[in-house]
């Protein structure tokens, strides 16, 4: 999330897309309704009359797969009618620059500049900016980025400061306002009706609505799930959200941004955590074979020419030094070449790409740490019988998971697998300490209550036995790259016992002269912009720096900022700066810089994050992500006056319209689901995006719509979550949500001979499973393109193990194992099927 | 700092013995109840935590008796929350303890695995085994899997890198955890490493 929870009060108009959030976050949306009793309008467009839907003002139904259609409609209808905020746009945003020349996108192909048919990839040389000149780092003594050359800083050279041309009216038809005006000037109102199955009135309705949050003073949110990531699209989904916040002067505001409701608990501390193919903690990439084979090719190919990430070389040298202690020194490179390096192929190496090399013998190992993946992820039934040519199989887990219990699936023969599995009991959440984030980026520390039951432990000290043993074998054996495992800082002990507030403080950072861990004495870092490149500080993941930071109290989470419990609100904004720590730096709204005008003036006058006196930045209700004030050499420091870098993480510190940053799409484009009902796709020439991932593979069996005309979703309900293996061991949860259900509408029910309760079987190229029918109202059949489509619904949250609670039919044997390119994220929410009464 | 109530709890609770926290506790001004052995929460010390289900982060109380979990219920103080829980976060209690139909008594979730197990090739049932038996299994499996694929050089260049292993999850963990288990898989040359961020 840009925001946080308790931000959604500050805003005007909520827009729930792509979420079920009184259904999946019941709790936080309480702020929701704070929003709402303060006179706050809320819009909900969503396939199913959801119990969200239920609450909202406006509801509008759209088909599975077709958001990009309903934003791109929105932003054609914003830049028609002037609701844009000009100042805005204007000042903090790329609209001013000017493309490369040669950049295009053309309708009659669907594809943009630069398409290798070859390869099946872009050539996105076109999507850069048309550079004006290029300058040097000033990196003489005193100068800003004199730190590239003192003694430990590992050598590179600099980037190129890239100024780019601009055209400040807007006018140049290469500039980006003028090429995203043209881009979505094909997206009408008729033409969105047409594919979203929307009526023309209800639209403009919500488009209205939405777009008055264009006045300055006024702000509007966007709350998403996996409703919009989940698709063969959906980077560009989230984007396109993004660039409607820009238009409207949303992002970085109270009551604004764009908030990603996430699904799991720590699913945010797993991606600050990088565990990705191909991330390094704190969003910095891990070493890869093409760009990155050498630590000075990580930092020359990864360091910005301007913002804030300027400083990349700082958190990696950093990160290295805690990965391999005293063993990492600038001669050796810091370690680097001990890491392995992510091959050209990394995608194959990600969720659904690994049943794949499973599939084909490559894969020979797994672990499986509180996931379910023979359930979860899409194609299930393949992936069941992928898993069964591993030779063994590890799951940490609380109860047995199907993943642990693949090989009694009721379409497995056990005695015909080979695969050794071991189960590993794991400690419950208040068996252990540790930290957590939340999706609003809020770092929270959980207090172990009670010991775990029998011999369940957590998982950090399952990790620890595990790692102390392969380094017992490698001490003793040898292998290749031995050094790779023996080189390792691993001494997270306290008292002789592996401990994660010792994790916490290599999280947090440290001086490396004045830490030793070993006798638990520890010089930790006030925050990251202490982090330096020249091995003398050490930190796991910068963007933590500053949350775990009292050297005087290093093994109390209780006085440390991750521990706070304050409830200090100023502003009155619900930020509570108090409470717990919020990364990075304990900003709870970032790109606050925004929520002022080009002079520092707040848009708002009641919603002040930040504020510029005329001599200073004086209100700082929350702490501001920009560049507000510089440090002498005296310690003194010295205001920085309001200046348009109000996006200071990327290199021309303005926020992107047009963008070299995703693999398929300069600017969201719509195209149609991998199994779509349409016959083609009215906005342009291609049905399908060119860059759907995986979709060549045998394994997926891709339906078309004459076999399968009925258009299928998936969801969860509040009662049970995800595959159900925790929740289906809570007596009290069965009771209230026994059993798993399709819901569809009256009318397909009546046309199949369907009775609300009869079993339904559910069915396509993949898979055939008997479900109980839910007929409802809340489902309607849609209008596209001049047919009736009809659209169903189900929840996945059973599979065959289990005592309370149980069911053979895995919902997620029927989903398409096929992904977007960038996220390799599966697309889980819009495929074909066809039903029958069974 | 501002002290709550809950904070309040939370330091006394983990600097003292649980009878001190209960006496602190049975000062205080919320207590609308005479305190007697009827009242659930008697002699309990109570330790602060976070929802394990979506990332909304909501703050639970979890109370403790005897070195057993008595309760789970929202935490008042909670920003967010302000003491509710969802009704998968009021069920957390049942993935401990759940009352056993037959006698009435509450008894530790019999569907939760807590002891090692492991499933030989082509056996139909699990068997019971050591933490020691199941580590040295493991470590055994990856080291000689790791060494029989590992690629040390592609093109000249060091890679260091086994396609054969791969591991999956961390959204459930604690930070810490997921940072030791990314660290341990990254060193021994894993590329496959992914989450539930991915689905």
């Amino acid at each position: 999330m840009t925001g946080h929870y308790c931000d959604f009060k500050n805003a005007d108009v909520i827009l729930t897309s792509g979420s079920n959030n009184l259904e999946n976050h019941p709790v936080s949306s309480k702020w929701v309704q704070r929003a709402l009793d303060a006179g706050a309008t809320w819009i909900v467009v969503d396939p199913r009359f959801t119990r969200t839907a239920a609450h909202a003002d406006i509801y509008c139904p759209i088909r599975s797969g077709t958001d990009i259609a309903f934003y791109g409609g929105m932003i054609n209808y914003i830049i028609e009618n002037d609701l844009w905020q000009h100042e805005y746009v204007e000042h903090y945003t790329n609209a001013t620059f000017i493309m490369e020349d040669g950049y295009e996108f053309d309708p009659e192909t669907g594809l943009f500049s630069g398409w290798d048919e070859s390869t099946g990839t872009y050539d996105k040389h076109t999507w850069h900016y048309a550079i004006e000149e290029e300058t040097e780092w000033d990196t003489s003594e005193g100068g800003s980025y004199a730190w590239v050359t003192e003694e430990g800083v590992p050598e590179f050279t600099p980037p190129k400061v890239q100024v780019a041309k601009k055209d400040p009216k807007m006018q140049d038809p290469m500039c980006v306002w003028q090429l995203m005006k043209k881009h979505y000037s094909r997206y009408t109102i008729e033409t969105v009706c047409e594919i979203c199955g929307m009526d023309a009135e209800t639209l403009e309705q919500v488009y209205a609505a939405y777009a008055a949050t264009g006045a300055p003073e006024k702000s509007g949110t966007i709350l998403y799930a996996l409703g919009q990531t989940q698709h063969t699209y959906g980077t560009n989904n989230t984007r396109i959200m993004t660039l409607v916040q820009l238009l409207l002067g949303n992002a970085g505001i109270a009551g604004g941004g764009l908030n990603a409701l996430r699904g799991e608990p720590n699913v945010q501390g797993a991606t600050d955590m990088a565990m990705l193919v191909f991330d390094f903690p704190g969003y910095l990439r891990w070493p890869n074979v093409s760009e990155s084979p050498s630590l000075r090719a990580w930092c020359e190919s990864q360091t910005y020419y301007g913002g804030y990430y300027t400083n990349k070389p700082k958190f990696m040298v950093s990160a290295l030094k805690e990965w391999f202690g005293d063993n990492a020194t600038v001669k050796n490179d810091y370690c680097y070449d001990l890491l392995p390096k992510v091959p050209a192929n990394g995608g194959d190496y990600t969720t659904m790409g690994t049943f794949h090399l499973m599939d084909s013998g490559t894969m020979k190992g797994y672990f499986a740490w509180g996931q379910n993946p023979v359930v979860s992820d899409p194609n299930s039934a393949f992936n069941r019988r992928a898993m069964s040519k591993l030779e063994w199989l590890v799951v940490a887990d609380w109860v047995e998971t199907a993943t642990a219990a693949f090989w009694r699936a009721p379409d497995m023969k056990p005695e015909d697998i080979q695969t050794e599995v071991y189960f590993l009991p794991a400690a419950l959440i208040y068996e252990k300490s540790g930290t957590i984030a939340n999706s609003g980026r809020w770092l929270q520390w959980r207090y172990k209550a009670a010991d775990p039951v029998g011999e369940a432990r957590p998982d950090y000290e399952i990790a620890d036995m595990l790692w102390s043993k392969i380094v017992e074998l490698y001490e003793a054996e040898g292998g290749p790259s031995a050094e790779s495992i023996t080189n390792v800082k691993w001494d997270y002990y306290i008292d002789g016992k592996i401990d994660p507030r010792a994790v916490s403080w290599a999280f947090n950072g440290y001086n490396v002269a004045g830490t030793d861990f070993a006798s638990g004495k520890v010089d930790l870092l006030t925050g990251f912009p202490q982090l330096k490149a020249d091995g003398t500080t050490s930190c796991a993941i910068w963007i933590y720096g500053g949350y775990y930071n009292n050297s005087d109290a290093p093994l109390d989470p209780a006085e440390q900022p991750v521990g706070r419990r304050g409830h200090d609100d100023p502003g009155e904004l619900g930020l509570f700066p108090q409470w717990a720590f919020s990364w990075p730096a304990n900003r709870r709204i970032i790109y606050n810089r925004a929520s002022a005008d080009a002079n520092g003036k707040p848009w708002n006058p009641n919603r002040v994050l930040v504020e510029w006196d005329g001599k200073e930045w004086a209100t700082r209700n929350d702490v501001p992500d920009f560049v507000f004030q510089t440090t002498n050499a005296d310690g003194t420091t010295t205001p920085v006056p309001p200046n348009d870098n109000a996006f200071f993480m990327k290199p021309e510190q303005h926020a992107n319209f047009i963008s070299y940053g995703l693999a398929d799409a300069a600017l969201p484009e719509h195209y149609e689901p991998f199994e779509t009902p349409m016959k083609e796709n009215l906005l342009n020439a291609r049905l399908n995006s060119p860059c759907v991932k995986f979709g060549d593979h045998e394994s997926v069996k891709k339906g078309d719509v004459e076999t399968y005309p009925i258009v299928a979703t998936t969801y969860s309900i509040t009662e049970h979550w995800q595959t159900g293996a925790q929740t289906r061991m809570c007596p009290a949860l069965n009771e209230v949500a026994p059993k798993q259900f399709i819901e569809l509408s009256p009318q397909l029910a009546e046309e199949k001979g369907i009775a609300n309760g009869d079993d339904v079987r559910v069915f396509n190229n993949r898979g055939s499973v008997v479900l109980k029918a839910l007929v409802t109202k809340r489902i309607v059949p849609l209008e596209v393109n001049g047919e009736t489509i009809h659209e169903v619904g189900m929840i996945h949250h059973w599979d065959w193990t289990n005592m309370y609670s149980s069911d053979d039919n895995v919902v997620n044997d029927l989903t398409p194992n096929v992904g977007d390119p960038n996220s390799f994220i599966p697309e889980f929410k819009a495929f074909l099927v066809d039903i029958e009464k069974a | 700092m501002q002290l709550t109530r809950r904070g309040f709890f939370q330091a006394t609770a983990l600097a003292f013995a649980g009878s001190m926290a209960f006496e602190l506790s049975s000062q205080s001004e919320a207590l609308a109840v005479p305190v007697d052995a009827e009242w659930k929460l008697v002699n309990t010390e109570e330790y602060t935590n976070i929802c394990c289900y979506c990332s909304g982060g909501c703050g639970s109380i979890v109370s403790v008796r005897d070195g057993e979990v008595i309760n789970v219920e929202g935490d008042p103080d909670h920003p967010i929350n302000e003491g509710c829980l969802c009704p998968k976060g009021a069920a957390m209690f049942q993935l401990r303890n759940v009352v056993d139909d037959a006698t009435g008594e509450i008894i530790h979730n019999p569907e939760r695995k807590t002891t090692p197990m492991v499933r030989r090739p082509g056996a139909t049932e699990w068997e019971e085994i050591s933490w020691e038996e199941a580590i040295e299994g493991i470590a055994r499996k990856v080291k000689d899997t790791r060494d029989a694929t590992f690629v040390e050089k592609e093109k000249g260049v060091t890679v260091n890198y086994t396609p054969a292993i791969g591991s999956l999850g961390g959204s459930q963990q604690n930070s810490e955890e997921e940072y030791l288990i990314l660290k341990m898989m990254r060193s021994l040359g894993i590329v496959a490493i992914d989450n539930q961020a991915r689905v």
